[in-house]
């Protein structure tokens, strides 16, 4: 007989290599369709959240800054929006290759500057971006089209901030729009990643976009506040937490500018006793796991039918253990670093308020690098409807599990929250699908899946959440006047 | 007793399946995870061509792969139809390969219950270790789950000490939840190792089909503690496709089931392909199908 030993089989590091990446030492403001010192802001640099060494020095945009890019804005604009629309769509179509020929340095870059998984930044945040793109590129020559035949302008120079969680993705989702309907845009992305903004800026200038169409001006909390309260500006449009959102629109109030507010979520992933509980599983991981959590509309509410709801929690643990956390640039990574010291603080927080309130909080064993900010994914079982963890944005990989006992009963506990942005399904009997999706407070719907994101599809919150839609041809509305 | 037959969403079983064939096998992994396949091949010919002589020939491949890599590992067996059983068993006899035959009317299983066990027990009495039998999709499809399973239940009494594979054929099933649903059958009923399919039909091993037959081993696990074999067949004719197959074990049941007693390739054609992509990682530069013998 030949002996056989067993043979062990771990899977090897496979980090994806940065030699391609072509990052400056230091990035200045993107104004009138060049790079610029800033004339009154300040240089800080950029950190990689999986090791805490800085990636490179951005230039923050102070008040004169800001001035300069409405007056650029301002500049181009009638010029942008006097073209043909068809010819604006080359330009957005000429961004979308763009994007997808520096696909994989732009992954590179986003999990770097963000933390996230090369697995997602590679396979969701670069084609989705593109796929933006392209989608409004198609659009920009069938504006009225898109709001019943009516004759449209555009509202001229928008202002548009967006979060860390999806810094490309949020611009792409911020900008493409704007552009195809004929305004000019200046973007100011998240303190901590903003540097696939100042690619895309480059790619901006590659494709000659003409001078002042876009701006791109990174800062912190402060430069979004300038920007809010700048002169000259014709319409915002802001994605972030709500506390930020309620000042923004305090800010606007009375004054005749257009607002559109994509705000924070506590969304309900339903899971019925009659799902395909192993697809179901799938899901809530991918509702709450995917990004670190960092995902507004994460389904960070997690309700399961009593009757299934300790087969759930068995299989949903199984399956949390096989999450691979670790660096992010590791193909096989899973989940990756928390964006921010701040924001892991953050969490840390609110798992611990949980734990106080009664919560049985169970976390995955994993060895995770000694530098950088990391958050093991986490599990809260015996969590009421009246604990925080239950009400309040974790913004992280923390699942906070409820149940229910009838369809009535998960609805209504579903709704029970001041925000509403996001819902998931989990049934195979179709008729109790719709029935529950049209029950639900949330402008986003999933049925046997969660978080998956398509630019045809309108994009949006109920309550707290905010207001307005992003994506296909609801998406166009905020960004004209139609008459 | 009432139970739940458990639902599978095809396309999110497809979606999880298609998402763990993206895990990047690379250096060391690799060349540990093509040793560990090659480990856990049912080295396959099943042609009514078959001949004592080809036989042979397949087995000393089998025993030895690749004579110039020491640190290949032996395959885990040798499949072939009953009449030849007896000239694998004896060519293997003491080398730790084993002997496994098709039974029980294969590929069709349109043959009466006598017949199959008849088939079963000539088998094992000319030296089969391990029987692969077809479940009745007749029987199945007809919604008879009590024939299906006690002819899982006759066949493997006629089994004795060899070991039982109860091939699904799942490819004739029709849907996932049919798939899931006789692989819990065949578990109650005594199988062994649960196998996708005769290699006979349209399609075999996918990877979604694989998939819900490791999660329904993983629940039966847990509810039974008995821990079922997985023997993946029919399409898997790449490296890739075999190193995919071990991500879905690996990544659904855990390392426990990483061994040849409880997880199986059925296949012919993957093997040089396997030898070939380890050379590969050793000598940094492809080879050719030449350079390994085809049986």
């Amino acid at each position: 007989m030949s002996v056989r030993t067993k043979i062990v089989w771990e899977y090897a590091p496979a980090p994806e290599s940065t030699d391609h990446v072509r990052l400056r030492e230091d990035y200045g403001l993107f104004i009138g369709g060049e790079f610029r010192a800033p004339l009154d802001g300040r240089r800080e640099p950029t950190i990689n959240p999986a090791t805490e060494e800085p990636i490179a020095q951005v230039a923050w945009a102070g008040e004169a800054d800001l001035r300069a890019a409405v007056e650029a804005a301002r500049g181009a604009q009638s010029a942008w929006a006097a073209l043909p629309g068809r010819e604006r769509g080359k330009y957005l179509f000429r961004i979308a290759r763009l994007i997808q020929e520096r696909a994989r340095e732009l992954a590179v870059v986003e999990t770097m500057d963000g933390g996230k998984p090369l697995r997602e930044s590679r396979d969701v945040d670069v084609p989705l971006a593109a796929a933006h793109f392209f989608h409004y590129a198609g659009w920009a020559d069938k504006l009225s089209y898109g709001v019943g035949g009516r004759s449209v302008a555009p509202m001229g120079v928008v202002g548009q901030i967006v979060p860390w969680n999806f810094p490309l993705l949020m611009a792409a989702w911020k900008l493409a729009p704007a552009l195809a309907c004929g305004n000019t845009a200046i973007l100011k992305p998240a303190e901590t990643t903003p540097l696939t903004a100042l690619l895309l800026a480059e790619i901006i200038q590659e494709a000659e976009l003409p001078a002042g169409v876009v701006a791109i001006v990174p800062g912190d909390g402060a430069t979004g506040a300038a920007l809010v309260r700048s002169e000259g500006i014709d319409k915002f449009a802001f994605t972030g937490s709500t506390g930020v959102g309620r000042d923004i629109q305090a800010a606007l109030a009375g004054k005749k500018i257009g607002l559109t507010l994509e705000l924070g979520g506590k969304s309900a992933n339903i899971v019925f006793e009659d799902a395909a509980l192993d697809q179901a599983v799938e899901g809530i991981v991918n509702g709450i796991f995917f990004n670190q959590g960092h995902v507004c509309c994460a389904g960070s509410r997690l309700f399961i039918q009593e009757s299934v709801a300790d087969e759930v929690v068995t299989k949903l643990w199984d399956r949390m253990g096989r999450l691979r956390v670790g660096d992010p640039l590791d193909k096989n990574t899973d989940v990756g670093a928390i964006n921010s010291a701040e924001q892991l603080e953050r969490i840390e927080a609110l798992v611990a308020a949980g734990e106080e309130e009664g919560a049985v909080r169970r976390s995955i064993a994993c060895d995770v690098p000694e530098r950088g900010y990391w958050f093991a994914p986490t599990l809260l079982t015996e969590v009421s409807p009246a604990h925080r963890v239950a009400v309040e944005e974790i913004f992280g990989p923390v699942v906070s599990v409820l149940t229910f006992r009838t369809q009535a009963e998960a609805i209504e506990k579903a709704n029970n929250s001041r925000y509403g942005l996001a819902a998931g399904i989990w049934t195979d009997k179709g008729a109790k699908a719709f029935e529950v999706a049209s029950a639900l407070q949330a402008g986003v719907i999933w049925q046997n899946t969660y978080n998956h994101f398509d630019p045809t599809a309108a994009f949006g919150g109920y309550k707290e959440s905010g207001f307005g839609r992003e994506g296909g041809p609801a998406g166009l509305r905020p960004y004209l006047r139609v008459s | 007793m009432i139970r739940r037959l458990p639902h599978v969403d095809r396309v999110g079983v497809e979606e999880r399946a298609a998402a763990l064939g993206k895990r990047s096998i690379k250096t060391t992994a690799k060349q540990q995870g093509i040793r560990l396949a090659i480990s856990m091949i049912d080295l396959t010919t099943l042609e009514g061509a078959d001949t004592p002589g080809k036989v042979r020939h397949l087995c000393a491949k089998a025993v030895c792969p690749a004579p110039e890599l020491p640190e290949i590992p032996s395959c885990a067996a040798i499949c072939v139809y009953p009449s030849l059983a007896g000239v694998a068993s004896e060519a293997l006899r003491g080398t730790g390969v084993k002997t496994a035959a098709v039974s029980a009317g294969f590929p069709a299983g349109q043959v009466p219950l006598d017949v199959k066990l008849r088939d079963t027990e000539d088998a094992v009495s000319l030296g089969a270790d391990e029987i692969d039998m077809v479940i009745s999709r007749e029987a199945f499809l007809a919604g008879d789950d009590a024939r299906v399973q006690e002819e899982i239940v006759r066949v493997r009494e006629a089994c004795g000490d060899a070991h039982l594979k109860v091939i699904l054929e799942t490819s004739e099933l029709g849907s996932y939840d049919h798939v899931r649903h006789a692989s819990m059958l065949a578990m109650e009923a005594g199988a062994d190792f649960i196998k996708t399919s005769t290699g006979k039909s349209s399609a075999g091993a996918t990877p979604g089909v694989c998939l819900v037959m490791l999660e329904a081993i993983r629940d039966y696990a847990h509810r039974t503690g008995r821990q079922v074999g997985f023997k993946a067949a029919g399409g898997v004719s790449t490296s890739k496709a075999a190193l995919h197959r071990l991500v879905l074990a690996k990544e659904t049941l855990g390392d426990d089931w990483l061994t040849p007693d409880l997880l199986r390739i059925g296949a012919s054609s993957v093997l040089n392909d396997l030898l070939m992509q380890y050379a590969k990682t050793q000598t940094g530069r492809y080879g050719r199908s030449e350079d390994f013998s085809k049986e």
